[in-house]
């Protein structure tokens, strides 16, 4: 019996010590706040390790909505920002908080539903279609978490002429990421808006035959910006700064640019580099 | 429901060949739960076998507090400790956010009312029973105090499984405090979350039942150390 528990011991010890003790080393890495869609697609895992070979900067990144992203950067717990909410970027430039905001890439917003399309939104303009869906008080999933795409979402509710439909049974808000809201909204077989990089890898986890399909799209209300933003150090004095805009270049200068572009998931690409 | 099959067969895959990411996740779930538990074991059980051991002014009311602290909310404890460690915060120089130790801090939170309050509890109980026998046979102050002391081990066991248990499956302090960020800070549980929202539900059913695999392993040892 004691044997037993030396050896259980023993085992808890070496794997203790198997990978080493990160604790407060902080050289050579950058921490980033993203959103998900970045991470969820893969494409963060696709390009952190050319960055480390270029620069030997360890990139480390922490997913969550562009509300709470900028809101790690105000606070100076992170470097840089990578993420999706034009308006809101532009303010949080103008209030200090971050400074160098370069555009990086975009991909856009579909608006995606059953394909029986019960409100019959299918081929409509952006602001038809959102007034098609509260008409007929069809099932429309929201994030409802802040995050850029929510954002974008009440902005065409907005200019639809109603507003955030609030304590309505149709609205669903789930307060989820991207392809937690789509799963959602396919088991309720209703619409919601997403960025088409995050629909195309629900498709692709879907075996190439989602239960949900893009009705509207091809509006230029629907462009998704992504930026890169570093954090003000005028704001945030222990903030790495340089190493902040040396992943800011990186990311704008061709070869990465031309490698974002040739990031594809089921043949289709997910984000198109506009840095220049 | 196919996936819950296919998740039951990839956690056997994921652990047999030895996958980098699930053993990193698994790695930084045991270190985590390593710290936390030392942490709050060696402070909880004094503190617990002081509580439980004989009355004294105030004791129902602080029992009180750490009663209603049984049901922190580990988000809300994630947001506090958050608040604290932030680089804005007080003790944001320690340089704590998005590390192992940091989320320790908070798991430490989330444990020390368990093992304090079930420690307390199983403390009362003993030392009423013995301390009449004990009493009755000639043992003096000290041999009864170290008597109970020796004869709470079982309860005291009970509450550290109680705590690990607690502390090895929250999600909202690894989330907020540790970022979910992948090799370094990614727990069991935050990965479980992460393919959950990605959509990968059999990877999810996998990690969990991983995660299951580790809590049989702690019983087992908890059991060993019972029984002698």
């Amino acid at each position: 019996m004691r044997n037993a528990l030396k050896v259980l011991t023993l085992m808890l010890a070496v794997l203790m010590f198997m990978v080493p003790c990160y604790a407060g080393d902080t050289d050579g890495t950058l921490m980033m706040a993203t959103t998900t869609s970045t991470d969820n697609t893969g494409l963060l895992d696709y390009l952190a390790p050319y960055f480390e070979k270029d620069t030997g900067i360890d990139l480390r990144w922490t997913a969550v909505g562009t509300g709470k992203a900028l809101r790690l950067g105000q606070n100076c717990d992170v470097d840089v920002l990578l993420v999706h909410a034009p308006p809101a970027e532009k303010q949080y430039v103008a209030d200090g908080y971050g400074i160098n905001r370069l555009e990086v890439m975009y991909n856009d917003f579909v608006i995606i539903g059953p394909p029986s399309d019960p409100a019959g939104v299918a081929g409509k303009s952006v602001t038809a279609a959102m007034k098609a869906i509260a008409e007929a008080q069809a099932v429309f999933a929201s994030r409802g978490d802040d995050s850029g795409t929510n954002k974008k979402e009440i902005t065409l509710w907005d200019n639809a002429g109603m507003g955030v439909p609030e304590k309505v049974a149709w609205y669903r808000q789930t307060g989820q990421g991207m392809l937690a809201t789509i799963n959602i909204a396919a088991e309720q077989s209703a619409y919601t808006m997403t960025d088409r990089g995050t629909y195309i890898k629900y498709s692709h986890n879907a075996g190439g035959n989602p239960p949900l399909n893009i009705l509207v799209e091809g509006d230029d209300i629907l462009k998704n910006q992504y930026s890169v933003i570093a954090v003000n150090p005028a704001n945030c004095s222990d903030v790495n700064f340089i190493d902040a805009m040396t992943f800011a270049k990186w990311l704008t200068r061709t070869e990465t640019q031309e490698r974002i572009g040739a990031f594809e998931l089921l043949g289709k690409k997910l984000f198109i580099p506009n840095a220049h | 429901m196919e996936f819950i099959a296919e998740g039951f067969v990839k956690a056997v895959v994921l652990l047999l060949q030895g996958d980098a990411e699930t053993w990193s996740a698994i790695v930084v779930t045991l270190r985590v739960t390593m710290l936390s538990m030392t942490a709050s074991l060696l402070l909880g059980i004094p503190l617990g076998f002081l509580l439980g051991y004989q009355p004294f002014a105030g004791r129902r009311q602080i029992r009180m507090v750490v009663d209603t602290l049984l049901f922190l909310p580990t988000v809300f404890v994630g947001l506090l400790v958050y608040a604290f460690i932030s680089s804005r915060g007080p003790l944001g120089e320690a340089g704590l956010l998005f590390t192992v130790p940091g989320i320790a801090v908070g798991q430490t939170i989330l444990a020390l009312p368990i093992v304090m309050s079930l420690a307390a509890s199983a403390t009362e109980e003993t030392a009423g029973r013995l301390r009449v026998t004990l009493m009755s046979l000639g043992a003096n102050r000290r041999q009864l105090f170290l008597t109970s002391l020796w004869e709470t081990r079982q309860g005291i066991v009970a509450a550290g499984l109680v705590a690990c248990g607690r502390v090895m499956t929250e999600v909202g302090i690894s989330m907020m405090v540790g970022g979910n960020i992948k090799w370094h800070t990614r727990t069991i549980t935050t990965a479980i979350a992460l393919e959950t929202n990605k959509g990968l539900f059999a990877m999810g059913i996998a990690l969990g039942m991983v995660l299951m695999v580790i809590a049989f392993s702690v019983n087992l040892g908890a059991m060993l150390l019972k029984r002698k």
